[in-house]
């Protein structure tokens, strides 16, 4: 581990990256994340074997990652909403063909071109696959300086051994908030597994063939089916969250990233208000941690969903509470940046009208 | 012994082509696999297919191959070459591909001077949705798009997409060939077998832009489609070189 | 304890270099930090500024919707923050910039006449050493030794002689803050 640093969220998965053996970067500018393509062009030139490419658009730097990554490369791209929703295309691809890759989206007010404070409007759109067809890709949302540095690392190894597309979403706050950061070591990518499926030159060896184009149903079918059992594996091994003074909390707060940060801080004025409060953050937001959720409603009655949009990952809490509790929702999109206090006071109304302060 | 005049090349697969009769796309991938053995560079060699009737040249050629969407195979072409620099990457696009949806792509890559190589196979036409106007449709061509032919008021002209690469400072060797007849065919190889050459020297952009016959949808015959590429086609797209800043290699 | 501190003033005055020193020089003694700047378009245009929190436990937030401190560069500032501005909080402001004076009673008040002070150590680069060395010397966020020790970490190129001359900034800021 190196000595503490003070660096914004930005440079953080930016350093991570390269940290990670990330070698190949390609990207276009766009606010809030211009800060992570600029440390990516310095630090790529800085790194033997690193290529840092500005695109000519978010749809070019997706698919320059693409080819980077058929070539075997640890590659990655970065973007804000609007680039995201042009990345999409090529991430469908991505997850058809199975390659490893990363995306960063620092989410934006939306929709449209919206404006470039914190929001968390673009939770459906990367859970949910994002482009077109039956996929999922593994997105994580970390909440804090140290978590980029770290996840940014998983990122990369959880692409590489599932073979899947993995998107980090954070929001301006996240990418422009400095925090210290201790970095783990670099690792050495000549140690990394050696990759048996990339293109480059068929010698001595069959040739190869990355492709998501499969006009036989039948084939198409079974690759659909064989993404699921890899979406399975991938939730039963990976989804991850913090929990926080849950153990006799009577309410439970379930927010992600920057909100998630926003409610902690109210849950501790509620708990010093003398209310019996917790809160669950979701670290891996696909695969969501629906089990803990579930498990939870045999002892908790009431949960607060609280986003920085208009109610997406309350879908998820939904679907996984399956009615066995009631799941109230507080959200302000947009890019407002809520304050402890007003979340705290959302707790307290809630605390009061459910009557929970009893024996 | 009688002596063997002619044979499948080694790096063509034992595929039967599935394109139509009097389709150009079987003769620039039978000279490819012949390039490919000939110049010994097939373990080498990573092709980047289109979306579109070449999409699956993967079951013919005998390379890697890495598939593209919709008009980006120079940008991923770009990725992968940048990771491998000594590999040979080429895109194989069609005239939907790389001068429409693709065009900035195309366009970017050229102007960066990727050393990549780009068969742009020019039919005039969307062949697998059907014969839809292309950005290369002729004036007056007809297809399902443009009724009663391309209309210029209308449809705008066609696009000549390698005379506007040739003015980007990273092209170093555009030309273009057809298929429409033995010495063209002929002509097209020495053609590609140089953009290959460009790009093994680290010289820069390649492009051959190859006028080939889509009799299909031109609703002809195999003949009429050959005669049609030599009278027609080459009235809006001549046959030349368009730019070479290499000269002999 | 945690400490909420808002910069704010024009952009090119510094306020985000003075955030960010408090901001390291705190992490190199161990405490919790962040430091929010404002971004994108505004950056651009007229007003800068950044919200670093010091604390002693893990910070939630970094958003200040209440302020313990303001180190301020400009009138807007002033009309921006004072509202948010806690019972007890302390206002520092660069009066050689601002004549103005906050309404609140329930808040501390410092005017720092910083250029002139800078004109007089020979250097208006020290402007916002001295605006530094008046907060730490009223508020105790963090020590003079610390920021020294801060900004060691941030000047890449440490010349003796600029080091003693932030040293003296800082010293002097503090002086003039513990006699207002």
């Amino acid at each position: 581990m190196s000595e503490k640093k003070l660096m914004s969220g930005s440079h953080v998965i930016a350093e991570a990256a390269v940290r990670a053996g990330c070698r190949f970067y390609a990207g276009y500018p766009i606010t809030p994340q211009n800060e992570l393509t600029e440390y990516s062009a310095a630090a790529m030139v800085r790194t033997p074997g690193g290529t840092f490419i500005q695109a000519e658009s978010e749809i070019a730097a997706i698919n320059m990652v693409i080819g980077a990554s058929m070539a075997g490369a640890r590659a990655m791209t970065s973007s804000s909403s609007p680039g995201i929703s042009l990345k999409q295309e090529g991430i469908s691809f991505a997850a058809a063909m199975e390659l490893p890759l990363l995306v960063v989206n620092t989410m934006r007010g939306g929709p449209g071109l919206g404006n470039i404070a914190p929001a968390q409007g673009d939770y459906f759109q990367a859970t949910r696959g994002g482009g077109h067809g039956d996929y999922r890709t593994i997105v994580i949302g970390p909440a804090s300086g140290q978590e980029l540095a770290d996840l940014t690392r998983k990122a990369f190894d959880y692409a590489d051994h599932y073979l899947t597309p993995v998107m980090i979403i954070g929001d301006g706050m996240i990418g422009q908030m400095m925090e210290p950061v201790e970095f783990p070591d670099p690792i050495d990518i000549k140690k990394l597994p050696t990759k048996p499926w990339i293109l480059d030159g068929a010698k001595g060896r069959p040739s190869r063939l990355i492709r998501s184009l499969i006009l036989d149903i039948a084939l198409e079918e079974a690759h659909n089916w064989k993404l699921v059992k890899k979406y399975e594996t991938i939730s039963r091994e990976i989804t991850s969250w913090e929990e926080y003074q849950t153990d006799d909390a009577r309410l439970v707060v379930v927010a992600y990233g920057t909100a998630a940060r926003i409610a902690k801080g109210a849950v501790r004025k509620a708990r010093e208000r003398g209310m019996k409060v917790g809160l669950i953050r979701p670290i891996t937001l696909w695969p969501f941690p629906s089990r803990v959720l579930h498990e939870m409603t045999g002892r908790i009655k009431e949960f607060l969903v609280f986003e920085m949009s208009t109610g997406q990952m309350l879908e998820d809490v939904r679907l996984a509470i399956e009615g066995r509790a009631n799941v109230h929702f507080y959200g302000r999109p947009g890019g407002v940046i809520s304050t402890p206090e007003e979340i705290a006071g959302e707790i307290q109304g809630l605390y009061q009208s459910r009557q929970l302060d009893g024996e | 012994m009688a002596k063997k005049v002619f044979t499948k090349p080694k790096y063509l697969k034992d595929a039967v082509f599935h394109y139509c009769p009097g389709c150009g796309h079987s003769i620039i991938h039978r000279l490819l696999a012949e390039i490919f053995e000939e110049l010994d560079i097939r373990d080498r060699v990573i092709c980047v297919p289109p979306a579109g009737c070449a999409v699956l040249a993967y079951n013919y050629l005998d390379v890697d191959m890495g598939e593209a969407p919709h008009g980006r195979g120079p940008a991923l072409a770009t990725g992968i070459k940048r990771v491998l620099p000594d590999r040979i990457v080429f895109s194989y696009q069609g005239d939907g591909d790389i001068a429409a949806i693709g065009t900035a792509e195309t366009i970017h890559a050229a102007n960066r001077g990727e050393n990549i190589t780009v068969i742009f196979v020019n039919n005039g036409v969307y062949g697998m949705t059907g014969g839809q106007m292309a950005p290369t449709t002729i004036t007056g061509q007809s297809s399902t798009t443009t009724p009663g032919g391309r209309n210029v008021q209308r449809d705008g002209s066609p696009l000549d997409l390698s005379q506007m690469l040739a003015i980007t400072n990273g092209t170093k060797y555009i030309e273009r060939t057809a298929v429409n007849s033995p010495k063209r065919i002929k002509d097209t190889k020495k053609a590609i077998t140089k953009a290959f050459r460009v790009q093994m020297e680290g010289l820069g952009f390649s492009l051959i832009e190859i006028l080939s016959p889509c009799p299909t949808n031109w609703k002809m015959t195999p003949v009429e489609a050959l005669k049609w590429v030599e009278n027609d086609m080459t009235k809006f797209f001549p046959i030349k070189v368009i730019k070479d800043e290499v000269g002999k290699i | 304890m945690i400490k909420k501190t808002v910069f704010s003033g024009f952009g090119g005055q510094g306020v985000l270099m003075m955030g960010y020193v408090l901001a390291v020089s705190a992490m190199k003694d161990g405490r919790h930090v962040t430091y929010l700047p404002t971004y994108g378009a505004e950056v651009r245009g007229g007003t800068a500024n950044c919200t670093v929190v010091v604390s002693d436990e893990e910070i939630f937030s970094p958003v200040a919707s209440t302020l313990d401190y303001a180190v301020l560069m400009n009138k807007p500032s002033l009309v921006k923050y004072e509202p948010l501005m806690s019972e007890g909080g302390l206002i520092i402001i660069n009066s050689s910039l601002v004549s103005d004076s906050p309404s609140r009673k329930d808040v501390g008040f410092v005017r720092i006449p910083a250029n002139d002070i800078a004109r007089e150590l020979g250097s208006d680069r020290t402007i916002n050493m001295i605006m530094l060395g008046a907060l730490v010397a009223k508020t105790g966020i963090t020590t003079q030794d610390s920021i020294m020790n801060g900004l060691s970490e941030i000047v890449k190129a440490k010349k003796a002689s600029l080091m003693e001359l932030n040293r003296k900034g800082l010293q002097k800021g503090a002086e003039y803050a513990l006699k207002f």
